[in-house]
């Protein structure tokens, strides 16, 4: 059967990364990572954990500030084997995700083991670090672990690289990809406005009708019913004059973003105010006021898509201004 | 402590829900819940929700999610960026204060509008685990090796639990996979993460749950066999997996505990193990003999809607005692990597 709901893609990032500060014990690690060591810290009960934390795990105690150089060999206290990596996983090829108890540790810290084939992992596996040539300080300049108990030369660092203050941020990039639905009831009114209609639906206990409706009467719990086509006239309930450019498709500033009460609704619906004032110039804020009545002014039909920004703005009519009490509860 | 039962369960559960956004996905079951129950609206003190913006895309999303409840005039409401399981415990907690007798939990999510695998590791530690992007099945692999290898069990011993679960979902409606299965099967399925396979996967769910919590007079007036919680405790591990003996859950064992489970004889447990090594490990740290009936829904294993799949233990469990099967049932819920942090529900038949 085929969806009756709408899917859209949404992409969800944080450019550049997520930038953190890492405090005293983490910059120590990470600088060590940077500078080609593996640096963890000893608890107040002489535990060495890696990676280092500010606070013992077991105890809560805070750690001392003895930080202790640990393998470069380590040994698998567990693994699992990645069959078909993901996209954001450290390697592109199928590999080992490990813990990895470092000699000199307590803890075990979790790296990929660049092992090969799953046949050459074991647990208890000997393994050492393969350094990446540019690191920044950051748990991937590790690039991954290789089976063997002999350390790997840490390549020395590109001349442009200043050593001379420790790494104290980091960046962490994210990024999610979705395919979100907009449920049944918004669907109905986003198919309504690429017809031209602005469509909303009741509740059939209070029969207060709502526009835009996700599909349940919020005072009532229970699903909205119907299609209640509104509007396209409407009453200004109240308003703001935005004086700043917040957005390259926004109009010209000073604007009006506005809440109309569409005839046959009960909730008030989002829009810009404009159009031509009395005086035939664009309106101005000035020429605005609660109560007035407004319609809808719509884009050209062969732009009309699944969106409420199919509405351009809406307009004064110039009929009198609505009476107060026929909108109060609305603002 | 206040006797507070749980009086009313619903849950809602598929495979992809395209058709209806969170909101219409909920409405229904919280109405049934409330429904079951028998109380009204007019009841409910103090509303509860549990999920996770990530799921969504966006943030606030619970604030949203009221929409499903009638939130006018303005109610009492709390919400936890977790399971819905963790919002039962506040609810609970603010039943034993004595100022209201019925509250409302509910969670919802929907796992299949993103890929988890990437969702995951943005729980995890910023430093030095989410820049490794460890998906929730390659920390559960690890996990799991590190039990078989302890507790000298095989790969066999997971595909025991995955058959089983499979097996016994196929009397769940609310089950995404189920069949009549074997391990020897099982174990020619393929491998996801070694040593995991599909059966010991969970599948991707999307849902909701609603549970009714009442006590005093509130009590009197619910319409079903309650569910009297006589323990309830959560108990949080290291979040490192490798600052942790994950061969065992010691934090289970702690709110095991402290919930009185070894007070009395346990009929049926309903675990969230998401994983087949989970059910494992829980059971020996729960001390659960072969005498008890676990994850007769199938578990975790077979519906596994993020954010909801612990609230949906507690109201399993609490079933069996709605449709008398049972006198003392034990609810599980989870949350963190490699069983991190939990929780754990006695509840009891009062004749």
């Amino acid at each position: 059967m085929p969806s009756e709901a709408l899917l859209a893609p949404h992409h969800l990032e944080f450019p550049g990364g997520y930038t953190r500060s890492l405090g005293p014990v983490l910059s120590r690690f990470l600088t060590g990572l940077r500078d080609g060591a593996i640096v963890g810290v000893r608890t107040a009960e002489g535990r060495v954990l890696v990676p280092p934390a500010e606070y013992d795990p077991d105890t809560g105690a805070a750690v001392s500030d003895d930080f202790v150089t640990v393998g470069p060999v380590g040994t698998v206290t567990t693994w699992a084997w990645v069959h078909e990596p993901k996209r954001n996983h450290p390697l592109d090829h199928p590999f080992a995700w490990a813990l990895i108890r470092l000699d000199g540790a307590d803890t075990a810290m979790l790296h990929v083991v660049d092992a090969g084939e799953e046949a050459a992992m074991s647990t208890g596996a000997r393994v050492v670090p393969r350094w990446r040539k540019a690191r920044v300080g950051h748990i991937n300049d590790i690039e991954a672990f290789v089976l063997g108990d002999v350390a790997e030369a840490v390549p020395p660092l590109p001349a442009e690289v200043d050593t001379s203050e420790d790494v104290t941020y980091m960046a962490a990039p994210i990024a999610l990809d979705y395919e979100l639905s907009a449920g049944t009831a918004p669907s109905r009114f986003l198919r309504g406005m690429r017809e031209g209609r602005l469509l909303g639906q009741r509740c059939p206990v209070c029969e207060q009708v709502y526009i835009p409706s996700r599909g349940s009467c919020p005072i009532h719990g229970v699903p909205t019913e119907g299609e209640v086509e509104c509007g396209p006239l409407g009453t200004l309930t109240t308003y703001c004059v935005v004086n700043l450019q917040f957005h390259p498709a926004a109009p010209p500033p000073p604007y009006v973003c506005a809440q109309v009460l569409l005839d046959g609704a009960n909730t008030p619906f989002f829009g810009l105010i404009d159009g031509t004032g009395a005086d035939g110039e664009r309106l101005k804020p000035d020429d605005i006021r609660m109560g007035m009545r407004v319609r809808a002014v719509w884009k050209d039909p062969a732009e009309w898509g699944l969106s409420a920004e199919n509405v351009k703005y809406f307009e004064p009519t110039g009929e009198p201004d609505a009476d107060f009490e026929t909108y109060k509860d609305y603002q | 402590m206040r006797d507070v039962a749980v009086v009313g369960f619903a849950q809602s559960t598929s495979a992809r829900d395209v058709d209806r956004n969170e909101v219409e996905m909920l409405m229904p079951v919280v109405s049934a819940a409330m429904e079951h129950s028998g109380l009204t609206h007019e009841d409910i003190g103090f509303t509860c929700s549990g999920s996770n913006d990530y799921l969504i895309g966006g943030p606030f999303s619970f604030v949203s999610a009221l929409d499903a409840v009638g939130a006018w005039p303005p109610i009492a409401e709390s919400h936890v960026e977790m399971d819905g399981a963790f919002a039962l415990y506040e609810a609970w907690v603010k039943l034993q204060l004595g100022h209201i007798d019925a509250a409302l939990v509910y969670s919802f999510g929907k796992s299949s509008m993103t890929d988890l695998g990437e969702l995951t590791p943005l729980a995890l530690d910023p430093y030095s685990l989410l820049p490794l992007w460890p998906d929730h099945v390659s920390l559960a692999a690890l996990q799991a090796r590190a039990y078989l290898d302890a507790a000298g069990r095989t790969e066999a011993d997971l595909a025991e639990v995955a058959a089983r679960s499979r097996t016994r979902a196929v009397a769940n409606p609310h089950a995404i996979v189920q069949g009549e299965t074997t391990a020897a099967a099982m174990l020619q399925e393929d491998l996801v993460v070694s040593p995991l396979r599909t059966g010991d996967v969970p599948p991707v769910t999307d849902g909701a749950a609603a549970v009714v919590l009442a006590a005093g007079d509130a009590l009197d007036r619910t319409r079903t066999r309650a569910a009297h919680i006589t323990g309830l405790d959560h108990r949080i591990e290291a979040h490192q997996p490798g600052a942790r003996d994950l061969a065992r859950s010691t934090s289970t064992e702690l709110a095991a505990e402290r919930a009185g489970v070894g007070e009395g004889a346990i009929d049926v447990a309903e675990l969230h193990a998401a994983f087949s090594h989970e059910e494992l490990i829980l059971r020996a740290a729960l001390g659960l003999d072969d005498g008890v009936d676990v994850n007769p829904s199938g578990g975790a294993l077979v519906s596994n809607p993020w954010m909801t799949t612990g609230l949906i233990r507690i109201g399993e469990a609490a079933n069996r005692i709605f449709d008398g099967g049972a006198t003392r049932v034990v609810a599980h819920a989870t949350a963190g990597p490699c069983l991190q942090q939990n929780l754990v529900c006695v509840m009891e038949a009062r004749s």
